[in-house]
């Protein structure tokens, strides 16, 4: 596996007038663990569409493990070993928690294995209790993490959270930085989040969006102190 | 296999095969047997439709084509087995090449509709047109709005002589009725079938899973064509005559009101629907005194008003409501079976 798991070149998406990214230049290492910060309507959710193939980019291109990804469909891409969880939690309603997590681990695992491995990742994330309820009747914060352990089912090297603890209670949120943790352990991750304490709680390398570009790339101090950040996030940049 | 989701299956056998023996003592063999192909057709767009999610207007296409092919190939091969697969085989392979043309062309359901609709117009028209002499396949004439007569009907299978008609007709359609609801079951109890229930629920997460959607759908749409031809086949058998009416509007908007009625989602409520709306058309048809489409539409209105979800799928849930009220403490053992409620 090569070094750089994830580079995007001039990686640029426009909404007719909008450009929501603008030339990001990105690279994840192996086992890197990021996350990406930014004001409403910065861009990073469209960053994660296009790495995913939802978005096929205006101009640019992605490389995952050094193979050109660009304009590919979700679906090969998923197949590179790569698991998003999107903003808007994405998970099948009317289908039981358990489904949900097995149907994912199935494709590559085959039945038996997918059984063994959709009860450890129900037991993981907490979701015993509720592995047999039909998710559309579930809370947001339970939904997060059951579209999480579809997500870990796959057993991906490559993560893409999106903003992973919205909504969720402050045990809830402490729970998921523990599990995003063990997720580090196999794969590298980038994490959309505004909630800084949430950030500190897990330690990483940040790197800030605005305008749909990438404004700096540092560790969380220096972030925290940089005068830029705190511009655009009291609105002044947007 | 989720066995699990086929607890009910056996009771609906059992249930099926008791109505298979009861309802001879109240219509003739010669009604019943319709009502039963109807029931096939019906299954055949709940299936795509209540579990893919794939709302085809024109299920009559695939009906239509498997007369069809029934009629000319066994006009022309003069013993029923052969045809009988054709019957099946022909239709499944269009329907999967309809079906990966629209899947691959991303199209949205309207658009999924319009051109479902106009295959099936395309037929009615071309089937209409086809009166010269010119329109002749081997031993079968197309004959237009006339239609094909004058074929082999369905025999024992290797005994052309031995043929299956009346009350022999009627048990053997409603075995094929049981035995492919027993199969679709299975079908959507497999992994195969789980999936088309995600794809239904949320298209975009099954390809981020890495599934290929378009490709499944094509598979379940072929499928759901297949068992269309199969009613088709098994029409052209009990009418002795196959005329491009199969292919009208009319056919395809009555499969999806029986669906509708019967509710979505369910195997069973569609059977039913088809089976009950059906008897209704033909009772309405002897008698003057209503209009057998406005009643239809009457029933079609009121039960999206008062039971949206269809019949079927009303009463499992009032069953349950009322079942578990009964159990002490109030409490299930199970959670909640969202869409294993198969039926
Ligand atoms: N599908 C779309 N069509 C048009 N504009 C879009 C679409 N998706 C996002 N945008 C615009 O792109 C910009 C970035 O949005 P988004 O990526 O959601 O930001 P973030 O996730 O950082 O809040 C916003 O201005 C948004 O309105
Ligand atoms: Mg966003």
């Amino acid at each position: 596996m090569a070094d750089v798991v994830l580079e995007t070149r001039n990686l640029t998406m426009r909404f007719g007038g909008v450009t929501a990214v603008d030339n990001v230049n990105f690279k994840l290492r192996r086992g890197e663990l990021r996350c990406l910060i930014g004001p409403n309507g910065a861009g990073k959710t469209t960053f994660f569409r296009c790495l995913t193939g939802i978005l096929k980019p205006t101009h640019g291109e992605v490389f995952i493990d050094d193979v050109e990804t660009t304009g590919w469909d979700p679906q090969y891409v998923a197949r590179m070993g790569i698991g998003i969880k999107t903003q808007v939690p994405s998970v099948m309603d009317g289908l039981s928690v358990r489904e949900n997590i097995w149907l994912s681990a199935y494709r590559l695992s085959g039945a038996r294995e997918a059984d063994r491995i959709a009860a450890e990742v129900i037991e993981r994330l907490g979701l015993g209790d509720i592995a047999r309820s039909t998710v559309g009747r579930l809370a947001h914060g339970e939904r997060q993490r059951v579209e999480l352990g579809i997500v870990v089912a796959a057993r991906p090297w490559l993560v893409l959270l999106d903003e992973p603890a919205a909504g969720m209670t402050g045990e809830e949120v402490e729970r998921m930085v523990d599990i995003i943790h063990e997720i580090n352990r196999d794969a590298a991750l980038i994490i959309v989040e505004h909630d800084m304490q949430f950030i500190r709680s897990i330690a990483a390398q940040i790197t800030v969006f605005s305008q749909g570009a990438v404004l700096m790339e540092d560790t969380v101090e220096a972030v925290m102190s940089d005068q830029r950040v705190r511009d655009v996030y009291l609105g002044k940049r947007g | 296999m989720d066995r699990s989701a086929l607890r009910d299956a056996p009771w609906v056998v059992a249930a099926g095969i008791i109505v298979m023996f009861a309802a001879p003592l109240i219509l003739n063999f010669y009604t019943l047997t319709l009502l039963v192909i109807y029931g096939m057709l019906a299954l055949s767009l709940g299936l795509i439709w209540g579990f893919g999610g794939i709302l085809c207007f024109g299920q009559a296409a695939f009906y239509g084509l498997g007369a069809y092919a029934y009629a000319i190939s066994a006009a022309n091969i003069g013993e029923s087995t052969v045809p009988m697969l054709l019957a099946i085989a022909i239709p499944f392979v269009f329907a999967f090449l309809l079906g990966a043309m629209m899947f691959y062309g991303r199209l949205t359901d309207v658009y999924m509709g319009v051109i479902t609709l106009v295959v099936t117009l395309i037929f009615f028209r071309f089937m209409n047109t086809t009166a010269g002499p010119e329109y002749q396949i081997g031993q079968a004439r197309l004959g237009g709005y006339n239609g094909i007569p004058g074929y082999q009907t369905l025999n024992v299978p290797g005994d052309a002589s031995a043929y299956i008609w009346d009350e022999s007709l009627y048990y053997t359609c409603f075995v094929i009725l049981l035995v492919v609801y027993v199969l679709v079951r299975l079908l959507l109890a497999s992994p195969f079938g789980r999936i088309a229930v995600a794809i239904r629920e949320n298209e975009n997460r099954v390809e981020l899973m890495g599934y290929d959607a378009r490709l499944r759908k094509s598979v379940l749409f072929a499928i759901g064509g297949g068992i269309a031809g199969l009613a088709g086949a098994l029409y052209a058998s009990w009418a002795e005559i196959v005329t491009p009416g199969l292919f009208s509007l009319g056919q395809s908007a009555e499969i999806i009101i029986w669906c509708i009625v019967g509710g979505l989602g369910t195997l069973v409520g569609p059977v039913l629907g088809a089976a009950v709306l059906g008897y209704l058309k033909f009772a309405l048809g002897q008698q003057t005194a209503v209009d057998n489409v406005l009643v239809m539409g009457l029933i079609l209105v009121v039960v999206v008003l008062v039971l949206p979800r269809g019949v079927v799928p009303s009463l499992i849930s009032a069953f349950r409501h009322s079942s578990r009220r009964r159990e002490p403490g109030g409490r299930r053992r199970r959670g909640p079976r969202g869409v294993r409620a198969d039926g």
